[in-house]
């Protein structure tokens, strides 16, 4: 899959502002970024759903205005909000869909690789919300497609739902199935993608395999913690809206800690990325003494993509 | 599987049939309502003997003149009792004596109260000692054909076939859209024409068992009869259902809420409703509407349909009512593909 310089704007909207990416065969790619980034206006320009104002997007060496056709039925796509007519059966929904195929694979197939085996006889609208996704997922694959679009796959399911549809996709990566899905869940793209590409306002503003991003916060772990001051602030009729005992705290102190690679404050939190965290967190403990500061909460984890999207936007991934 | 069921136009319209009867309510009101409501116009409209019809007369010479006739049933009553009659609508005319002979009071707006005036001066006069200049016999006929059950049914024919394809398709296809199962449907190689022609092929299954139950009951039951040949009332019927789907599809095509479309249909139908001669003659509009009237769709297949099933007239007969409703089938039809929202 190849795009090139895509661009579509929405009445004031730009939603895709100049994208270019190429993902290659039998790759998991994933789109990743918060609620409005642009992520599904890209997902259904790919899926010839709409039109691009600007750019091209070759398929399988086709594009949309000359082999639409042949596309259609080499590609599985999931939609984030189809809702199938509650009183069709698992297997009837599936049979029809499959009907629009001219090569692919057999219904029963598809029910057994979405776990729906149970279901095969139950009406939609009885259906669970993963059920539903998983049903979703199977009119995508009984064409038994080349390429599959997955757009938000997980979102608003149970953790559990989730963790079932993940070993589902794992499965179709198995099979080797390009797959590019969208979601704005960073443990998701880290456990299902090759590579991901993250975007915010229409813009990728990152592309990598999730270990190389992640590397690009410069530590490998995070350490946050809140301090508070053991010295009664001097309460002065100048400053009474800041808060005296966040204002202590100066960035400096921390960033020149060695193993400290970066330092931000988000909600009264301090978060550093640290390398060798053995080493450096003990000097951490020791400057806060030094300054008379002790800490009211510490707690240390891997670096995250979503640690790679705050230090490349300074938001937290679900700020929107 | 064999060849038919993977057919994509096949599974298409299997799964119409399949929503439409899990839903109990477009049952009801397909098939049930239009029988009911015939059945229930049938017993209000059945043929009673001929009104007796109420009058008053001032005198007791007068009232027994009037008695006379089996068509009046007279009281004697004073002036004023009798005005107040009048105005309650208790009698239809007073008959008052007056010295150089009678005078009738009674609203010559009412046909009932006209009747009521002739009847009772021939009463009159035959009791004054008037004989009829002519010898006159009086034949009875109580035709099937000419009661009101008869003018109706083709009309709810009409009506019904109007409502089941302008809701069946425009609900549906408004409802697909609006949860999305429109854009994933044209995401998969689905042949678009196919999704439209499933509708209409389902529509036209339905519509044999809708017209068959109908008519079957209005035939049995009240003895609606069935002139002109039942060819081409079937043809009548695929026509007319063809062009009300046509203009369902139109409704449909861009409409993105189930309110929306509902707003729409109700616009189109309503005035048909009124208008176009369900249950009564359409010709009674002035004739200033008419041409509106006349080129409205159920109009003209209310108009075939009663001219093939009362008259027994052919279709050669009826090239302007079929020419309207092709138009309507063709022209809707073209507008709504160019303009389909598929997304």
């Amino acid at each position: 899959m190849l795009l090139r310089g895509l661009r579509k704007a929405f009445a004031d909207v730009q939603a895709v502002d100049g994208l270019d990416l190429e993902v290659t065969q039998g790759e998991c790619f994933g789109l990743l970024g918060p609620n409005g980034a642009g992520k599904t206006t890209t997902i259904e320009i790919c899926e010839g759903l709409t039109t691009p104002d600007e750019g091209t997007v070759e398929l399988l060496g086709l594009n949309w205005s000359t082999g639409a056709g042949e596309l259609r039925q080499r590609i599985g796509i999931q939609l984030q909000e189809t809702q199938f007519p509650e009183k069709l059966t698992v297997e009837e929904t599936l049979r029809l869909f499959r009907s629009f195929y001219r090569h692919g694979i057999p219904v029963e197939e598809s029910i057994r690789t979405a776990q729906l085996e149970e279901k095969r006889k139950s009406r939609v609208g009885g259906l669970s919300g993963g059920q539903k996704q998983r049903l979703a997922m199977a009119t995508a694959l009984v064409g038994d497609p080349e390429l599959l679009f997955l757009d938000e796959p997980t979102t608003g399911l149970d953790p559990q739902a989730r963790r079932h549809l993940w070993d589902l996709v794992d499965e179709l990566k198995q099979a080797g199935r390009t797959i590019i899905l969208t979601t704005h869940y960073m443990e998701e793209a880290e456990r299902l993608c090759d590579r991901v590409a993250i975007m915010d306002h229409g813009r990728m503003i990152a592309l990598g395999t999730p270990q190389q991003l992640i590397a690009t916060v410069g530590g490998e772990d995070i350490v946050e913690f809140a301090v508070g001051s053991t010295q009664v602030p001097k309460a002065g009729p100048g400053a009474p809206d800041s808060d005296p005992v966040r204002c202590v705290v100066d960035a400096a102190q921390f960033t020149a800690i060695p193993g400290v690679q970066s330092h931000r404050v988000d909600a009264g939190l301090h978060q550093l990325s640290v390398s060798e965290l053995h080493t450096t967190v003990p000097r951490i403990f020791a400057a806060l003494k030094a300054e008379g500061l002790h800490m009211s909460e510490f707690r240390t984890h891997s670096a995250t993509l979503e640690d790679v999207f705050v230090r490349l936007t300074g938001r937290n991934l679900r700020d929107e | 599987m064999n060849k038919l069921e993977q057919s994509s136009l096949y599974q298409l319209t299997m799964a119409r049939f399949r929503l439409l009867a899990r839903e109990p309510e477009a049952i009801f009101w397909i098939f049930i309502f239009p029988i009911l409501l015939a059945a229930g116009l049938g017993i209000a409209f059945r043929n009673r003997p001929p009104d007796v019809l109420p009058v008053g007369a001032t005198t007791t010479q007068l009232t027994q003149a009037l008695a006379a006739d089996k068509g009046l049933k007279a009281a004697e009553m004073d002036e004023a009792a009798g005005s107040h009659a009048l105005a309650t609508g208790a009698i239809l005319l007073l008959a008052v004596e007056q010295p150089q002979g009678v005078s009738y009071r009674y609203d010559d707006t009412n046909p009932d109260a006209r009747t009521a005036r002739m009847i009772a001066d021939r009463a009159i006069q035959a009791a004054a000692g008037q004989r009829d200049a002519v010898r006159v016999e009086n034949q009875l006929i109580h035709e099937t054909g000419s009661r009101y059950i008869d003018f109706v049914v083709p009309g709810l024919l009409g009506m019904n076939l109007m409502g089941s394809a302008i809701w069946g398709l425009g609900f549906a296809i408004v409802e697909a859209r609006q949860k999305k199962l429109l854009k994933r449907m044209v995401a998969s190689p689905m042949p678009r024409w196919q999704y439209l022609a499933s509708f209409l092929l389902s529509r036209l299954v339905m519509l044999v068992i809708e017209v068959v139950a109908f008519l079957g009951f209005a035939g049995l039951v009240f003895g609606v009869p069935f002139r002109g040949s039942l060819w081409q009332l079937g043809f009548l019927c695929v026509l007319t259902s063809m062009a009300f789907s046509a203009l369902g599809l139109l409704i449909s095509s861009r409409a993105k809420t189930m309110e929306a479309a509902s707003g729409l249909m109700n616009l189109v139908m309503l005035p048909m409703w009124i208008l176009s001669g369900v249950f009564f003659s359409a010709s009674r509009f002035p004739a200033v509407i008419q041409p509106f009237v006349r080129a409205l769709p159920l109009t003209a297949a209310n108009e075939a349909l009663r001219a093939n099933m009362l008259q027994g007239v052919g279709l050669n007969h009826l090239v302007a009512p079929v020419a309207i409703l092709l138009a309507w089938l063709v022209a809707p039809f073209a507008v709504a593909l160019g303009i389909f929202r598929w997304r």
